[in-house]
């Protein structure tokens, strides 16, 4: 056994295009040449002790209700502002925030438009977190379904499903969004979580297919094939409860990077279009940077600390799901 | 070994033919006219599209096109681009200013990353750890435009250390932001690969034989260690480097540098469908076989590894 898996394991886990999934990967290829692992073994008690673990992380704390307030702004913007974050007042020409007004209109000063910043910040986290989700969870689904079937079965259905990853984690995940969404025109959030969610479910699949190889071999999936339990009964009932860990690690830190790339897609002008996006107020700052910092550094710090609060809380999640890491 | 290289070279052709295929059909089937676009806002005069049309070929079939575009890709010919420039011509141009800045950003990411990884690792849960620890996950959600504009203005624009955009794309030392602004979230990764897997091995039974040899430390670290540690670490190297070309697009941009990322984006903006493609294709060639030497390199790093 450890010899083939020397052949498929570099092969197979070469990780590239998203990066945070990369380290995942990489980490896992490098140190798991023993098929099976303790831990997976016993299902339940995984998920109740990471809890307990989780509950006592600061950082995962921290995290947790960063995501959980950006997901309030996000779902009510007008709970936090009655600006609004359109038109804007020449009168108020990039004037310098004033610190002291929380959660008034000129909190975060005024751009070169003479919008309050504070109302657009608060009015962009709708559109990231509508890309960071819904590109997550079509990746989440996608990926995850390829990488059950490809592990599952094994066979010509692996080769040809893996053949088919392979094809997609060639094209990289920014080059390929911003060649698939210059075809569109009238670009909203849904259309870039679209392009970002067809090209990036390869790392699941891939995640998820070596998870599931991992925890078929377990004696329990053995024992129930004995027992006479159907395929669809032992991938939902037994391998896919055992092998989705790894995957809600790569999904969360995924779900930051999207957030980040709907950023860079709109900062390039490939974005979402028509609507208020942090990415495309840090493109328009930047062309007014010398005058005032100011413009470009909140929504550059409201998207860093987003994207930031997902990193973590995948890093916290990863770690408490990981015992060997203890 | 010979055997394992061919296998994988004959697994590389259905990987190459979809991936461009996909590349083609994103380009051509998605809406939008690549031939009206050229004519952006004006009305496009129909002959003259008719013209152009035929002239590339837009008007047959799109499979047949892409089998046309096969054929004279084997060739060595990646296509004329709508400016009637051969994209062949445009990449020699690039290439160059990429690979040079694709490789200052690599040697800062390996001696950087491998430093402040082996640094971290070996002092876990010291002070330095929890410093680096937390610096790379900074700079990782620090998205790479913004990292770039801040550089830029900060030391260009009110510092004036140095120019804030690149006028000479073959001078090296203009290279050194751009530089290390690109190769920032992949130090990070680095870094924080290379303490993992260090801090996982330095319990190794090994590791303690070898110290218990009365091994001299450097020796330890620098033989048993790095070599068993590293091999994580290269995997991401290996791909990264064929990510750095394609992902120069943001900091080729902020910076003006004339490489193939730059060269792209504007290709995009300007819907130059033959160009796209032809780059693309390039980028995708570069990045399949950097993984197939990836793979290679582990049967150097880890003898255990054999290939059939």
């Amino acid at each position: 056994m450890s010899d083939t898996s020397g052949i498929t394991s570099p092969s197979h886990s070469s990780p590239a295009g998203d990066y945070a999934a990369k380290e995942e990967v990489a980490r896992q290829s490098g140190t798991a040449p023993q098929p099976s692992e303790p831990k997976k073994t016993q299902a339940s008690s995984l998920w109740a002790n990471a809890w307990r673990d989780l509950r006592r992380r600061p950082v995962f704390i921290v995290s947790g209700i960063i995501i959980v307030l950006l997901i309030v702004i996000a779902i009510a913007p007008s709970l936090f502002t009655s600006t609004n974050p359109k038109p804007g007042d020449l009168a108020h020409f990039m004037q310098k925030p004033k610190l002291g007004h929380f959660f008034e209109a000129d909190w975060f000063g005024y751009d070169g438009q003479g919008r309050s910043i504070y109302a657009r910040v608060i009015y962009g986290a709708r559109a990231s977190m509508t890309v960071g989700v819904f590109a997550t969870l079509f990746v989440t689904v996608a990926g995850g379904l390829i990488g059950i079937l490809a592990g599952y079965f094994g066979g010509w259905v692996d080769a040809l499903l893996s053949r088919l990853t392979d094809i997609f984690f060639g094209i990289p995940l920014l080059l390929g969004s911003l060649v698939m969404l210059q075809a569109f025109t009238g670009r909203t959030a849904w259309t870039v979580a679209l392009a970002l969610g067809v090209l990036g479910w390869t790392q699941v699949a891939r995640v998820m297919r070596g998870s599931v190889i991992t925890v078929k071999q377990a004696d329990y999936v053995q024992a129930a094939r004995a027992l006479g339990a159907g395929n669809g009964r032992i991938i939902f009932k037994h391998v896919l409860p055992n092998a989705i860990a790894p995957v809600i690690v790569v999904a969360t830190i995924a779900l930051g990077m999207y957030i980040s790339a709907e950023a860079t897609l709109s900062y390039m002008g490939i974005g979402i279009q028509n609507g208020i996006s942090w990415g495309a107020d840090i493109s328009t700052a930047s062309s007014q940077i010398r005058n005032s910092l100011h413009v470009l550094l909140f929504p550059a710090g409201f998207l860093t600390v987003t994207v930031l609060a997902f990193i973590m809380l995948g890093d916290a999640v990863r770690d408490a799901l990981d015992p060997k890491l203890r | 070994m010979g055997r394992y290289i061919l296998r994988r070279l004959l697994q590389m052709i259905p990987v190459f033919i979809g991936t461009t295929l996909i590349i083609f059909l994103m380009v051509y089937a998605l809406p939008g006219d690549p031939v009206k676009a050229l004519f952006g806002d004006k009305a496009a005069d129909p002959a003259t599209v008719l013209r152009l049309k035929h002239q590339f070929g837009l008007d047959k079939p799109l499979l047949e096109q892409y089998w046309t575009y096969l054929t004279n890709l084997v060739q060595g010919d990646l296509g004329t681009s709508f400016s009637q420039r051969p994209v062949t011509d445009i990449l020699t141009d690039a290439i160059p200013v990429t690979i040079r800045l694709s490789l200052v950003a690599f040697a800062i990411e390996i001696v950087l990353g491998i430093g402040l990884g082996m640094l971290a690792g070996l002092k876990r849960g010291k002070l330095v750890d929890q410093l680096v620890l937390v610096v790379t996950l900074v700079v990782i959600a620090i998205p790479v435009f913004v990292l770039g504009y801040v550089a830029q203005s900060v030391l260009g624009n009110e510092l004036h250390l140095i120019d804030p955009t690149v006028n000479d794309s073959n001078d090296l030392s203009q290279l050194l932001l751009p530089g290390i602004v690109l190769a920032s979230v992949s130090l990070a990764y680095v870094s924080r690969l290379t303490r993992t897997s260090i801090a996982e091995n330095i319990r190794a039974d090994y590791i303690r034989t070898a110290i218990a040899k009365g091994m001299p430390k450097r020796r330890v670290v620098g033989i048993h260690l790095m070599r068993n540690s590293l091999i994580p670490v290269v995997t991401f190297l290996g791909t990264d480097l064929g990510a750095l070309m394609g992902g120069a697009i943001v900091t080729e941009g902020i910076f003006n540098v004339q490489g193939i990322g730059n060269t792209l984006y504007r290709a995009v903006l300007q819907a130059d469908g033959p160009l796209v493609v032809g780059l693309v294709t390039f980028l995708v060639v570069v990045y399949l076989v950097a993984s197939l030497l990836v793979d290679l390199l582990y049967a150097v790093l880890d003898p255990r590894i054999r290939y059939v």
